[in-house]
């Protein structure tokens, strides 16, 4: 399949005098790492699938600056934020998807103190309403039966107590979910978060990718469900130190969506 | 006799309870060290929290068995505390179980008051048993070793002394008034109802009233004297959360624990330097070059907020914001609730200078380095775990937070990794150095 997906820009809709229904913001690990993109593209299959109006921001798009908050450095981010801002604002942006929890949080929370309100939503509360709205068809296609465990990630559980939409999604699946002995508001980090993903870890006995990993092999999934680009790298990273990878699959919930559907 | 009694009585009384104000003027003092935060707004919202977080305890119980016994001490304490009340007026005038006129009612009072009595002496004893001799994580971390690990247990013993005295004192005046003694004896009949302590009557059996007065008095003496010791013991313990949990749930975030506050020092210069408009050689406005200019960050208890102080306080050193750390359970330095704890001691530090010496002195210590790594607050992943699990409110990840601002803005001491990534946010607006022109190639490729 060497089809290449349609991805409207802002500045195309703007050049064409169109608003459209919702904002789809990237983030950089859906920008550029390679394992995310796959998840950019899958959720972007299902926008089209759903026939959401949506456009990206594509190059005028820049780090929320929640790493840089989370390390300390305030400037950063409110630099970053300032900037953002003006486009989005700019842009008359009223409702905002992102598959990342981090710019979720981020834009949703830290950004109304400074100028920027938006109605911001996670992928998986988006693709619920789509659901709910019956725009999307979700089945279990292949994996119906299949045996899977989520895995919170803490800027959307803890962080926004969103812990039911993908839960839900995975349902429509009809998938066997199972539940971690570390979940919802109790979910062990997968250890990225606050600017971890970018640093060494600090000395310890081991790294928190490998014990979430350890209790996700507790409940012996099939697939590692995840919310999260960082996350589903850490989790990723984790399947492989154990030597899983040939058990056990870590996949976007958005990505199961598509692929249930054969997108 | 009795006048003597009742006189020194209330010298103890006033005493225990000048000298307990006393030292709570100084947590008070000190939390006022802190900068100032407005948390006055939802009144409705905050009180409600507080009424299902600290008094209906409904986050203790996430740990069903601690959680259970935790609530029986909780409403031991308080419950028997109306006896104190009864004791207190028995001790000023010189009466003897001034309430029994309340007839049916004050039976059930006091019987109450002894069950309680004996299902705390039991959950004490459980939550001794728990902190020596099982093996439960958080209650073997290193920053419990030597002086928390023996004040918790001090206060195990103190309990298990003060509820053995209550019973004792039952048993010994059911003794006196069934033997008809002088002042003891009612004309109604038995005053109470001793559901528990009536089984300590075989071992007063024999004794003279004399000696059972000598038991019973003791034992009233040192149950109100204890109470009074107690009371003031808690300054000096960990244990000033039977009063500060209250406000410190009242004070607590109420945004998504996501939400970190901004920082308006930083908003203001951000906005100028974006402000095409901004005259980049005004004039400082007038008597601005007497202005301190702002630290951003904290590096000492000083530069935190008074809720992050009071939080400190508060802090009970239970452990479970340290057992549900992912650095920590991942044998790294970092444990949420040190964080707390060095906060804490440090500002009890800060205080005893002020104390000496009337105001602050610089000291050559400070919080950063001297009591929490830079290590610690590098290992946090701020994923909110620690101020979940907290029963009351406390938010170690804001004085992380704080602390890392410093370090960054004030010191540029961030790992080198992360200011590589930071470097990058800043000259390519992502994370890692990829241009940001080539940020929609993802949809052209394959």
């Amino acid at each position: 399949m060497a089809e290449v997906i349609k991805v409207p820009t802002m500045a195309e809709y703007m050049a064409q005098g169109k608003k459209p229904e919702v904002l789809f913001w990237v983030g950089c690990s859906g920008s550029f790492d390679d394992r995310a993109k796959k998840i950019t593209k899958a959720f972007v299959k299902l926008l089209h699938e759903a026939k959401v109006d949506f456009a990206v921001l594509g190059t005028e798009e820049s780090c929320t600056g929640d790493p840089a908050k989370r390390a300390g450095n305030e400037f950063l981010f409110q630099m970053q934020a300032a900037t953002n801002i003006e486009v989005l604002n700019g842009y008359e942006i009223k409702k905002v998807v992102t598959a990342c929890p981090h710019c979720f949080n981020t834009l949703k929370n830290e950004y109304p103190v400074l100028g920027g309100n938006y109605e911001v939503m996670h992928h998986t509360t988006f693709l619920k309403s789509l659901l709910e709205e019956g725009r999307l068809k979700v089945e279990g296609g292949k994996f119906k039966g299949k045996r899977i465990t989520f895995h919170d990630p803490c800027y959307l559980g803890r962080a926004n107590n969103v812990y039911e939409a993908p839960r839900d999604l995975l349902r429509k699946l009809e998938v066997e979910l199972v539940e971690m002995r570390k979940c919802k508001s109790n979910g062990l980090c997968c250890g990225a978060g606050g600017g971890q993903m970018f640093k060494e870890p600090e000395p310890g006995n081991k790294d928190v990718n490998i014990e979430r990993t350890e209790q996700a092999m507790e409940v012996k999934p099939e697939i590692i469900a995840a919310g999260c680009p960082f996350c589903n790298t850490m989790m990723t990273d984790g399947v492989k130190g154990k030597n899983q990878e040939d058990k056990i699959e870590v996949m976007d919930v958005a990505e199961m969506i598509a692929n249930a559907h054969d997108l | 006799m009795q006048l003597i009694a009742q006189i020194a009585f209330f010298i103890v009384l006033v005493a225990g309870i000048a000298f307990f104000t006393f030292n709570i003027r100084r947590v008070i003092r000190n939390i006022k060290l802190g900068r100032k935060i407005d948390r006055s707004d939802n009144p409705g919202e905050r009180f409600a929290k507080m009424a299902k977080v600290a008094m209906g305890q409904s986050k203790m119980v996430k740990k069903p068995f601690a959680g259970f016994l935790h609530i029986i001490v909780y409403l031991g304490f308080i419950i028997i505390n109306i006896e104190v009340l009864e004791i207190i007026i028995d001790g000023v005038f010189g009466t003897h179980r001034i309430l029994s006129f309340l007839g049916a009612g004050y039976n059930f009072l006091i019987a109450t008051f002894e069950i309680l009595a004996l299902l705390v002496l039991v959950g004490v004893i459980i939550f001794w048993l728990r902190r020596n001799v099982t093996n439960i994580y958080r209650f073997i971390g290193n920053e419990l070793k030597g002086w928390p690990k023996n004040d918790a247990n001090y206060i195990l013993y103190f309990e298990m002394v003060l509820m053995i005295l209550f019973l004792t004192m039952n048993g010994a005046d059911y003794q006196l008034q069934l033997n008809g003694a002088d002042h003891y004896a009612q004309n109604a009949g038995i005053a109470g109802s001793f559901p528990i302590s009536q089984f300590l009557l075989p071992w007063f059996e024999g004794f003279s009233n004399a000696t059972l007065i000598i038991i019973e008095s003791t034992a009233w003496w040192l149950h109100i004297v204890g109470i009074l010791i107690f009371l003031n013991y808690l300054y000096y313990s960990k244990h000033l959360h039977i009063l500060l949990a209250f406000p410190n749930v009242y004070l607590s975030k109420l945004k998504p624990l996501g939400e970190f506050d901004n920082v308006e020092a930083v908003t203001n210069e951000v906005k100028l330097m974006m402000d095409p408009d901004a005259d980049p050689y005004a004039m400082p406005a007038e008597g601005a070059e007497d202005d301190v200019p702002e630290k951003f960050g904290a590096s000492d208890v000083m530069d935190l907020n008074q809720v992050q102080l009071l939080n400190a306080y508060t802090c009970t050193e239970c452990g479970r914001c340290t057992a549900e750390c992912p650095a920590n359970q991942t044998g790294k330095k970092l444990s949420p609730r040190k964080i707390m704890m060095d906060t804490r001691d440090r500002l009890e530090e800060v205080g005893n200078i002020i104390n000496e010496k009337g105001s602050f002195e610089d000291d050559g210590k400070q919080l950063l380095d001297n009591y929490i790594l830079r290590e610690e607050l590098w290992a946090c992943t701020t994923c909110n775990a620690c101020v979940e699990a907290c029963p009351i409110g406390i938010d170690p990840l804001s004085i992380i937070l704080d602390m890392r601002r410093y370090l960054v803005m004030e010191q540029s001491a961030a790992p080198s990794d992360l200011a590589n990534a930071m470097t990058n946010i800043e000259n390519n607006g992502a994370p890692w150095p990829y241009n940001q022109m080539d940020r929609l190639n993802w949809a052209k490729e394959n």
